[in-house]
């Protein structure tokens, strides 16, 4: 204890530069916890709104594919497959289920005075059970006009089973409201209408093409058959389609998500190995100062582990107080960060929306930058404590 | 007897009762101390054979660079010989662990040093307990401090001042405090009055001359004759040789 509190004397006595180091273990801690967390909200944010539909295949025109996914509704698909293809994927995949999907956007009016741009979906009307869960209300009938309403529409407009819509200057029924489906690599209703496709194909016109046809494979592990006899039917002179699966799709994310993370803990890494190196210049300085009281402290009777522990204290105490600090503010910073950045990643949408980002891992980060923090201020701090202990006290007497 | 200054617990240690048997309290066997230089070796002490009886005072004088603080050192266990062996109390010191070498140094040798060599960061009550507080409870080190810095007689005002408020006697006195404090057997003194003025000098000495007078062996490298008559001998050192 004597010697812990030589060490907080000491802190005390060069109390600028003690800060000023403190000061750069917070920035490294607070740099790798919220990092951390930033990444990490990435990855939660991702995995709230993405809906797994492990056992589906998504086929798109191989043309329309731009790095987006498939199902983004952002991605503006102009290509679309034939319905004779349609016809051939449907005998590849045979027994399982092949889904074509219509999709187009207009103009809707949602009462109230109220209208926008809306993505609509055509389904056939024996498909539609198949896909989505309705939450309200009920599917629409074949032959018989009505749409089903994406919850997050309907709950922005206010629209329930029973209401009237007007797609492109035509009046249709909401049949039900669908339940939220989240961000899918297939289909995304949640901000779409979803119709019959004979409805859509009466209003829109028929084309007798698809932009997107969905496959459903049911069992997991018959996913990759599926795809190759996909494959080796319509891609077998050239790229027709692109076939993936949510699985894949989701790896993929998942692992680009992970890469940012890293590389975002490894930033807060490096401004806390700055850090350190400030310590190790502190400690070194602390030790050089003290040689001549090292090697009276010696002469009177302190051990060799003494002066090292002396010193290693004062790392320690460096170490503790700015990883202490760098918590608590990383908890704050760090939630910032991620409300600041959901806020900006999911603008203009309901994604996110109840979403918390301090989950077990968000604090984990924060511990591990704490950790991390702490460790490296006692590395930095061994090698000039260690060089103190190991003076020869005489030689260190004689230091002027 | 070293129970009879009052406050002072006695330290009962092995060395002690050697003390006790009649062994000389050090004794140097063909000595010699080289230090190793690029230029060629240096020759500190060259077969240096002395003893020192429990209770004398001895002043070490010789010129600048003739080995008296080498002489001192290996005494005090800070330095080793590169041949001839050293006994404390009978004990033979080159064998022993830098960690023996450091607990013989608290716990039977006190030095005083001509720069004092206080502890800045301590203040002066502070400075004496700190060997006391290696081996002792916090409030008996504080009790047996402020004891032995009422015996150098320093105003119990100075007692919480830093070594920095503290002039060049009062920074001796509160030195030798720290060197007495856990009642070693064998006092070191490096040219303890070299940085005083010689009426602080004086009293210094008649410090060091009273705890000779109470049965402390003291050794004293010295410059000046004047200190060294308080000695009852004088060993003169030349080149590293005892003449």
């Amino acid at each position: 204890m004597m010697f812990f509190s030589f060490a907080m004397r000491n802190l005390k006595r060069h109390w600028v530069r003690s800060a000023l180091s403190i000061i750069g273990i917070i920035i490294g801690v607070v740099a790798i916890a919220s990092l951390g967390i930033m990444g990490n909200s990435i990855n939660l944010l991702v995995a709230n709104v993405i809906t797994d539909v492990g056992d589906t295949i998504v086929i798109t025109p191989h043309t329309a594919f731009g790095g987006t996914f498939a199902g983004d509704p952002r991605t503006a698909v102009d290509a679309a497959i034939p319905a004779r293809e349609v016809e051939e994927i449907r005998r590849a995949v045979n027994p399982h289920r092949t889904i074509p999907v219509l999709q187009g956007a207009d103009e809707v009016e949602f009462g109230r005075g109220e209208s926008g741009y809306a993505r609509i979906v055509g389904l056939a009307s024996e498909d539609i059970p198949i896909l989505l869960e309705v939450a309200e209300g009920q599917y629409p009938r074949q032959n018989q006009p009505g749409a089903l309403v994406g919850t997050h529409l309907a709950r922005e407009y206010g629209i329930s089973p029973g209401s009237r819509l007007t797609i492109g200057g035509e009046s249709i029924r909401v049949s039900g409201v669908l339940a939220e489906r989240g961000l899918a690599f297939d289909i995304n209703p949640d901000y779409a209408v979803v119709v019959t496709d004979g409805w859509y194909e009466s209003h829109f016109g028929a084309k007798d093409t698809y932009p997107l046809v969905i496959v459903q494979v049911g069992d997991v592990d018959r996913i990759d058959a599926v795809k190759e006899a996909i494959e080796s039917r319509i891609n077998r002179r050239e790229e027709v389609v692109d076939v993936s699966d949510s699985r894949e799709m989701l790896g993929q994310y998942e692992e680009i998500y992970d890469q940012i993370t890293v590389f975002l803990l490894g930033i807060g890494g490096i401004a806390l190995v700055v850090a350190a190196v400030n310590i190790l210049n502190v400690m070194y300085i602390s030790v050089t100062e003290r040689i001549r009281e090292i090697g009276v402290m010696r002469s009177i009777g302190v051990l060799r582990r003494e002066i090292l522990w002396m010193f290693l204290y004062e790392a320690v105490i460096l170490g503790v107080i700015g990883s202490v600090v760098g918590g608590l503010l990383s908890t704050a910073f760090g939630y910032l960060i991620s409300v600041v950045f959901i806020e900006v990643a999911t603008a203009g949408t309901t994604f996110g929306e109840n979403f918390t980002v301090f989950d077990l891992s968000a604090v984990g980060y924060i511990v591990f930058g704490m950790v991390f923090g702490i460790a490296t201020s006692i590395a930095a701090g061994f090698y000039p404590a260690w060089r103190a202990s190991q003076l020869a006290p005489i030689d260190a007497m004689r230091q002027k | 007897m070293k129970t009879d200054r009052p406050g002072l617990v006695p330290v009962d240690a092995p060395l002690k009762k050697t003390v006790m048997s009649g062994e000389p309290i050090v004794r140097f066997e063909d000595v010699t101390r080289l230090y190793p230089l690029p230029a060629g070796d240096v020759v500190a002490l060259d077969h240096v054979t002395l003893t020192v009886e429990p209770g004398e005072f001895i002043a070490v004088m010789g010129p600048s660079g003739s080995g008296k603080s080498t002489l001192l050192n290996m005494m005090g266990c800070l330095d080793v010989p590169t041949s001839g062996k050293i006994y404390l109390s009978g004990q033979e010191i080159s064998s022993m662990s830098d960690d023996d070498l450091t607990r013989l140094r608290r716990d039977r040798i006190g030095f005083i040093f001509q720069q004092f060599n206080l502890i800045p960061l301590l203040s002066a009550v502070e400075n004496v307990e700190f060997p006391l507080l290696l081996t002792t409870g916090r409030e008996e080190s504080r009790r047996r401090a402020i004891t032995v810095l009422r015996m150098m007689h320093l105003d119990d005002a100075l007692f919480s001042h830093r070594p920095g408020e503290l002039s060049g006697g009062e920074q001796q006195r509160v030195a030798i405090a720290r060197a007495l404090v856990n009642d070693p057997d064998l006092l070191l003194c490096d040219e303890p009055t070299g940085n005083l003025d010689s009426k602080t000098g004086t009293a210094i000495m008649e410090i060091l001359a009273a705890e000779n007078r109470e049965g402390k062996t003291i050794i004293m490298v010295t410059h000046d004759p004047g200190v060294a008559a308080y000695a009852r001998r004088t060993i003169r050192i030349v080149d590293g040789r005892l003449v």
